[in-house]
């Protein structure tokens, strides 16, 4: 056995510990009454005299005198009022809480289900927030809230709890104080009147006081705490690798169907899980083979993972051929030992014909042990809510009256040329059509009635029920089977064909999305393409958020919409916690937008927002499903972008960050060399021992000459540079003769070109180019130059310019020795310079100027590498604006 | 042409630069007298007459461009512009104000001593001679005659405007708008039509066009034909 600490338990254990977030301490009582505030209370005056910052968040005291006493001392914060109905609710005001941030605060009812209207719909999740910003808190709670309690105590008091918190709160309590009082005591103190009650549940409460009731949910508090001292005492031990004496570690898993009674089944699971301190899984399969299509049952079935999740299961969605098989291959594969099943409620012939699900599992289960569950139905079993029920307008059960009635006309006209029994067909052919255009329902009332009036006009005697040949029997038993078996399968195909035009319809929408994302380059783009595509798609607002400088920003939005201060609220918190908020959702469900978090591998980038327009839907979950892929998709191609973003300011800021140092470097180097030499050159002649003869004296003032030419000449090049950049050039268009201009650029390289050959072809009748002439002969003059510089002294220099529809070509070609290939592109960076022999000196600037120049006039520069050796440079300009 | 005993008024708010121009003209024989601001420039012109004045463009009072125009009111002293500006919109507002010529900073005494030169002779010159030659180029004014190396050059009416004009102020930079003025009359700014008939005057009096040896082009600004071969 290895014995060594698991790492993953490590370090969930370290995250429990971890103090960043705040500390929860629950006080867990079984009723009201038996002292939960008064407790803690009195733990907190313990914990102020220790010099802790203690604030009372919310109490209610009901006008307990001792309670009261107890709260003198300490500071209250302000409720927040909420007004509905005409009724000011106090409500705990988290904000505040977090605002004032105390080291503890004191938190009573920790069910409470807040004022509708208030951001979350339960104080816990208040709690999450205040215990997120790092503040400890102090709560009380009875048993019967918690959510795996929640039936238990129902199937024992008779009474439903309706405030109900997840177990694993219960779990993630730093600590857990049980506040123990006999059941009797109790019942005193009720009687007394010492046990606050609200007038209007005065019956139900004392229906509630009764001895056994007491009993039984003190024992489910001792026992639940129990639990959990059990638990931390195993995380310690595993901890410190400690051998426990636990055995092989169980794993329960549980098969969720969309049925209402799954939810008991999970919360079963849950209890058992937590008896045998065993990690569980929930497991939801979708048959491919017969794919669930009520949208109600793929609703309900979602929200039980959902709970299974919320009382700490692992979830997982399945798709396999059938549930016994894909549930054991699950199971095996992840060493399962226990599956819970419910107990099958289908009548036993159905089962025989399509065979149990539960015999199945049993069958091929092996080492796994199947726990069936009895699922009786709850005390309240959940209501389908009225929208959800099949839409069932009664105009078509009138058609199927009004197409049985033509049949028989028809059938009336023709039934002395036809057999009875051919006359059949036609109440066959109405039942199809009924099926097909009427669904199911009509088409059983059309087969019905089809019979009977086929029986009533057209089988002899007529007008009577009776029949005189017995075998007509077969044919109205034949008649309706048939009616019964097109019509359902008819109406299951066309079920099937809506399902897969909805499942097509999402799957193209995401697909156009997928597409258009992938072609667009920058976060605008991206962010458009979505809000374009949820604006069309649901034919409603859609908003981008994304956060900038750390606080929550509208990046973009549907046209025209603009969301309010109370939205951008709903944003916010969905970005900060990372769960969906807003219309629809747990969250400030009366506000109109719904917000989903932007969501990728290295955290949440924003938030995606969808507004009804005017009716404040919500959306149907097929369209909350699409919106969800939307978000994904979004998410990915958002990050995408802003990566790329990224990337492209870390690009610039290296080249920037480059063009520094390469600009220093120049500087230090280039400025510095010419004035070492020149201010060489004058003091030496100054120096009067030095005794420099006549010729000497005339090299150093050459030099020296020499030396501040080039100066002058880097100065000018770093000033032309700074100009291009900071696009402080102006250009002066004019029309220009472009053998002027290599005549003007010639000329002023008069000097430097000596004897060197140059040929200049260009061709006769060359028009006019619109150019700034300077800029263009300061272009020519540094390439002509760098072809003197680069090219041994006595080979010829080639200037020829071509000319074709739309452009006219400038090559100069030298023979120096070339460029490598590599840096052929390169050439034209700023400060780049081939690595060459020290002789040639250069800024590496003429070639950017020359590039930065040529491109704002519009025209082109490249280099290229001459057959045999040496170097063309290519200018290409544009004819344009030559008329 | 004799400089010596010229009187060149140097105008420059830099000590450095005084000094050394002050050193190199005395050296060639001017007389030198200094101002170091606008008004005193337009006081020293007025008062002592210069034969010549060096300008700097950027004085402290007032813009060189400023002093020119006031002393073009009513003087024809010769003006060189020395500036460190470089952009041509400034070369040519000083030529269009009526600077002589035009040297950007930093030069080289050889070249601003051969403008100067340059300029006191078409002083010297101007509208007495009938007959200029320069190299190989030989106008008759009054014959509106062109030889080039002897032999007659046939050009059209604007072509000759233009190569008299150029050859009147020989080493003289003629902006465009100048050129332009003068050939063509006030409000003519056609470009275009300039720089064909230049284009066309070169292929008939240069050897090599793309090469040209008279007729020098001063990229952004103007013509100028030189004037010594």
């Amino acid at each position: 056995m290895n014995s060594r600490p698991d790492p993953d338990e490590l370090l969930k254990t370290i995250q429990a510990e971890e103090p960043a977030r705040g500390k929860l301490k629950i006080f867990l009582g079984y009723a009201a009454g038996v002292g939960k505030t008064y407790a803690m209370l009195e733990a907190a005056h313990q914990r102020q005299e220790q010099g802790v910052d203690v604030v009372i968040g919310y109490i209610e005291t009901h006008g307990r005198k001792d309670t009261e006493a107890l709260v003198n001392g300490l500071e209250i914060l302000s409720r927040r009022q909420v007004e509905y109905h005409d009724i000011k609710l106090p409500e705990l005001n988290a904000d505040a809480v977090i605002k004032r941030h105390p080291q503890l605060v004191l938190i009573d009812e920790f069910a409470h289900t807040n004022a509708p209207g208030s951001r979350h719909p339960k104080r816990y999740m208040d709690v999450n927030d205040i215990l997120d910003a790092g503040i400890d808190v102090y709560t009380t709670l009875n048993v019967q809230h918690l959510e795996s309690m929640n039936d238990v105590v129902a199937q024992v008091t008779g009474v439903v709890v309706r405030e109900t918190v997840p177990d694993r709160v219960l779990d993630e309590a730093s600590e857990i104080e049980v506040i123990d009082l006999p059941p009797d005591e109790l019942l005193n103190r009720f009687q007394e009147g010492k046990v606050y009650v609200p007038d209007q549940a005065q019956r139900a409460v004392e229906k509630f006081f009764r001895k056994g009731n007491l009993s039984a949910l003190r024992e489910m508090s001792l026992r639940r705490a129990a639990e959990r001292v059990d638990t931390q005492m195993r995380n310690y031990m595993r901890t410190r690798a400690i051998q426990g004496p636990w055995g092989v570690a169980e794993r329960l898993l549980v098969c969720v169907s969309p049925s209402p009674l799954s939810e008991k089944l999970v919360r079963t699971t849950r209890r058992l899980s937590d008896e045998l301190n065993a990690e569980w899984f929930a497991v939801h399969v979708n048959l491919t083979s017969k794919p669930e299509l009520n949208p109600a049952n793929v609703e309900r079935a979602a929200k039980t993972m959902q709970l299974a999740e919320e009382l700490g299961a692992r979830t997982r969605t399945l798709t396999g051929r059938s549930i016994p098989e894909t549930v054991l291959a699950y199971a095996k594969k992840h060493n399962v030992t226990k599956i819970v099943v419910g107990k099958p409620i289908h009548p036993r012939w159905m089962e025989m014909l399509s065979g149990s699900i539960v015999d199945q599992l049993i069958y091929a289960s092996g080492d796994i042990d199947i726990y069936v569950i009895n699922e009786q139905p709850d005390l309240k079993p959940t209501k389908i809510p009225e929208e959800l029920r099949p839409h069932q307008p009664y105009r078509r059960y009138l058609f199927a009256l009004f197409m049985v009635v033509l049949t028989t006309f028809i059938g009336h006209f023709f039934h002395t040329k036809l057999e009875p029994v051919n006359l059949v067909m036609l109440y066959l052919v109405s039942t199809v059509v009924a099926a097909i255009y009427l669904g199911r329902g009509p088409a059983l009332l059309t087969s019905f009635l089809g019979v009977l009036a086929f029986d009533f006009f057209l089988v002899p005697p007529y007008l009577t029920l009776a029949v005189s040949d017995t075998e007509y029997f077969i044919t109205f038993i034949g008649l309706f089977l048939v009616s019964l078996v097109v019509s359902t399968l008819t109406a299951r195909t066309q079920e099937q064909a809506e399902a897969a035009i909805q499942r097509e319809a999402h799957t193209s929408a995401l697909y156009t999305l997928g597409k258009d994302l992938t072609s667009a380059t920058d976060l605008h783009q991206v962010a458009e393409i979505v809000i374009n595509h949820i604006s069309h798609g649901f034919g409603r607002d859609a908003v981008i958020f994304l956060p900038e400088s750390g606080k929550l920003k509208m990046y973009a939005a549907t046209a025209g919409y603009v969301p309010d201060a109370n939205e951008m609220a709903v944003a916010t918190w969905s970005f900060e916690h990372d769960q969906p908020a807003g219309l629809g959702t747990d969250t400030l469900p009366a506000a109109s937008l719904r917000c989903q978090p932007l969501k990728t591998a290295r955290g949440q980038i924003g938030v995606l927002g969808i507004h009804s327009k005017e009716d404040g839907k919500s959306l149907s979950p097929d369209q909350r499903q699409t919106f969800f892929s939307f978000a994904n998709q979004a998410a990915l191609a958002v990050e995408r972008a802003s990566l790329a973003e990224q990337a492209r300011q870390a690009e610039l800021l290296q080249a920037t960050e480059k063009l520094q140092t390469a600009l220093l470097n120049s500087i230090s180097h280039d400025l510095r060399t010419p004035l070492v030499s020149i201010t060489g050159a004058l003091s030496s002649l100054r120096e009067e021992s030095l005794n420099i003869n006549q010729e000497d004296r005339k090299s150093l003032l050459e030099t020296a000459y020499g030396e501040a030419e080039r100066l002058n000449r880097l100065v000018g090049n770093l000033l032309n540079m700074t100009r291009l950049e900071a696009n402080a050039i102006h250009l002066r268009l004019e029309p220009c003769d472009i053998q002027d201009a290599i005549g003007a650029a010639l000329d002023q390289l008069e000097e430097r070109l000596g004897k060197k050959p140059i040929v200049v072809t260009i061709p006769e009748g060359l028009p006019l180019v619109s150019l700034d002439f300077a800029l263009f002969g300061q272009v020519l003059v540094n390439v002509i130059d760098n072809a003197i510089k680069y090219s041994p002294k006595d080979t010829q220099i080639e200037i020829n310019v071509t000319e074709t529809d739309e452009e006219i070509d400038i090559q100069i070609s030298d023979r120096g020795i070339g460029i490598p290939e590599e840096d052929l592109e390169k050439v034209f960076d700023k400060f780049y310079r081939v690595s060459r022999p020290e002789s040639v000196n250069g800024t590496g600037l003429g070639l950017a100027i020359c590039k930065g120049i040529i491109e704002t006039i519009g025209g082109k520069i490249s280099a290229a590498n001459r057959e045999g050796s040496g170097t063309v440079i290519t200018i290409t300009l544009p004819k344009v604006s030559e008329s | 042409m004799t400089i010596y005993g010229l009187k060149v008024l140097v105008v420059d708010d830099e000590i450095a630069i005084q000094r050394f121009l002050r050193v190199a003209l005395n050296g060639q024989g001017f007389i030198v007298s200094e101002a170091n601001t606008g008004q005193a420039a337009l006081q020293a012109i007025t008062l002592n007459r210069p034969d010549l004045v060096i300008l700097d463009l950027g004085l402290p009072d007032m813009d060189g461009i400023e002093v020119t125009r006031r002393t073009r009111e009513w003087s024809k002293v010769p003006i060189i512009i020395l500036s460190v500006r470089e952009q041509e919109d400034d070369k040519i507002a000083a030529l269009d104000a009526g600077a002589d010529d035009y040297l950007t900073k930093p030069f080289g005494m050889g070249e601003l001593l051969a403008r100067i030169r340059t300029v006191l002779r078409r002083q010297s010159t101007v509208s007495s001679e009938p007959v200029i030659t320069i190299g190989g180029l030989v106008v008759d004014l009054a014959n509106r005659l062109v030889t080039m190396n002897g032999a007659e050059v046939q050009l059209t009416p604007t072509e000759y405007d233009i190569l008299r004009l150029l050859v009147t102020n020989a080493g003289k930079v003629l902006t465009n708008r100048q050129l332009l003025k003068q050939v063509w009359g006030d409000g003519y700014d056609d470009l275009h039509i300039l720089r064909v008939n230049v284009s066309n005057l070169r292929h008939k009096l240069e050897p090599d066009p793309s090469r040209p040896t008279y007729i020098h082009t001063e990229p952004g600004v103007g013509y100028r034909l030189k004037s010594l071969l």
